[in-house]
């Protein structure tokens, strides 16, 4: 495995690592964890001029929880301590799914999830629990700075609403609210380590018995995570009752355009997104049950 | 336009001129000679070329040499702390036969230090998570997880082999 020659800046802080990246304008990239850069480096698929590695910027490097403002994930943050930080498994269980079924420990110990997103693979694990618990991404130039609803973010494999010259500095999540559940369901040929086949991201809000808000985002079976509209829709206003999830979970495998490759054919992950949805939406309805105050 | 780099590997300095495409296997294999990582399929999915750095196990056919300056690595070559004699992971590898053409052992010993230093004494579960990203074409696996299960309990100074959890 030989990569491509470029050029390579570790600046310290955000500002220098901003100025660079305007600086060297086509052909720079940031890397975070590199997994998913060095694969497609020494596949030949990326070919950088520059790199800047993110990884010495102390500023992007933490994860902030409080029960009134919610939860913000520095883009530096590795997977793993996403993966052990306490106040993540208590109040976002559906990331943690996510998260603990991406790749393997010594990738986990390299990745981020802004990098995750960033890559913008319609496969992106963490990209259907965090659309349906209303992510946010901050989004810095040397210009500007702007926050953008995750949900607004991808535009297709690759492809996201980010300018060359931004930089992801942060991932936030509102605060956990009373009665609201998710979960993140997902299979693959080879559990962990082989990407998603399919993916399905679920997340609930009952009002006493009603299902008063849905959220659901396919991953895997769409150029980008999918939002399935036409199950949300099966699923507000109603109560929770195996015909109404039941019908919800069609409703998701039809909306669901997926491609067949070597990981999958396009019927079975059709099938497997009705199998999904339904273990995402029973797992919310419960997650939502278990969080009254 | 190379860097200079300085790393601790094995508790050994090094100071680096390194080119900044070259991975942090190359540097350890081709640079050091430090030939026990492996390079096995380069895109992080067989943990042949596993190795410690700043206490985490990470794929060093993914890491670029140039961004570890500064920092402490171990290999392989660094379980054993003198390099004599071995380490009670190797020593439990080889009396289980958990090893056999040896390509993958390197990153699974170096997979069972990191699980290990985490968690002293983990449930067969827990070793098989730890190694989800380490491939062996010859064993079957199964004896490798006894082995690191042994090796667990040669670490805490007890010599019985652990119960089933
Ligand atoms: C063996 C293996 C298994 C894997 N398994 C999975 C899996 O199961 N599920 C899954 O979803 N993924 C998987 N991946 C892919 C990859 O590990 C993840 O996508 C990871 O989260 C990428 O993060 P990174 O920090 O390594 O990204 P990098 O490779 O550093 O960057 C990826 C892209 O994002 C850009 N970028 C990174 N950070 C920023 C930032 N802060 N601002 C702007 N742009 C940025 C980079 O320029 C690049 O284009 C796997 C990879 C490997 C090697
Ligand atoms: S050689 Fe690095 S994971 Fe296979
Ligand atoms: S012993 Fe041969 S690959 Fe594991």
């Amino acid at each position: 495995m030989r990569l491509p020659r470029f050029e390579y800046f570790a600046p310290k802080t955000l500002e220098a690592s901003l100025e660079l990246l305007g600086q060297k304008g086509d052909g720079a990239f940031v890397m975070a964890g590199g997994t998913d850069m060095m694969v497609k480096m020494s596949h030949g698929r990326l070919k950088p001029r520059t790199i800047i590695n993110l990884k010495e910027i102390p500023e992007l490097h933490y994860i902030k929880f409080n029960p009134q403002n919610g939860l913000e994930i520095g883009s530096t943050a590795l997977l793993s301590e996403v993966l052990n930080h306490a106040d993540i498994i208590e109040h976002y269980p559906a990331l943690i799914q996510a998260v603990q079924t991406m790749a393997n420990i010594e990738v986990r110990n390299m990745a981020t999830l802004a990098g995750n997103l960033c890559n913008a693979a319609p496969s992106a694990d963490s990209a259907p629990p965090l659309m349906v618990m209303d992510a946010e991404v901050s989004l810095v130039s040397s210009r500007a700075k702007r926050k953008v609803k995750l949900m607004d973010f991808f535009l297709g494999p690759g492809a996201t609403v980010k300018n060359v010259d931004e930089i992801m500095t942060a991932i936030t999540l509102p605060a956990p609210r009373p009665q609201t559940g998710a979960s993140y369901m997902r299979i693959s040929a080879r559990c962990g380590v082989d990407i998603a086949a399919a993916g399905v991201g679920v997340a609930i809000r009952l009002e006493s018995e009603v299902l008063a808000e849905a959220r659901i985002v396919l991953g895997a079976v769409a150029p980008v995570p999918l939002r399935a509209v036409k199950a949300e829709a099966a699923l507000v206003g109603r109560q929770f009752d195996p015909e109404t999830v039941q019908y919800a979970a069609q409703m998701a495998s039809e909306e669901a355009s997926p491609i067949s490759d070597v990981r999958a054919t396009r019927d079975y992950r059709k099938s497997m997104v009705a199998v999904l949805a339904k273990r995402a939406i029973s797992e919310a309805y419960e997650r939502s049950h278990a969080r009254h105050s | 336009m190379k860097h200079n780099i300085r790393i601790v590997v094995n508790g050994d300095e090094y100071c680096l001129a390194v080119d900044p495409w070259k991975t942090l296997n190359e540097v350890i294999r081709e640079d050091l000679n430090l030939t026990g990582t492996k390079l096995g399929c380069g895109t992080g999915d067989c943990g042949a070329c596993a190795v410690i750095v700043d206490g985490k196990a990470v794929s060093s056919c993914l890491t670029l040499a140039v961004s570890v300056d500064g920092k402490s690595i171990k290999t392989v070559e660094g379980l054993a702390p003198s390099g004599e004699e071995l380490h009670p992971i190797q020593e439990s590898f080889v009396e289980t036969g958990a090893i056999q053409c040896g390509f993958c052992t390197s990153g699974m010993e170096m997979a069972a230090f990191h699980l290990l230093s985490n968690n002293p004494s983990p449930t067969d579960l827990e070793i098989r998570k730890g190694l989800s990203g380490h491939l062996c074409r010859c064993t079957g696996y199964n004896q490798i997880v006894e082995a690191i299960s042994l090796a667990a309990n040669k670490m805490q100074g007890c010599h019985c082999k652990k119960e089933e959890s």
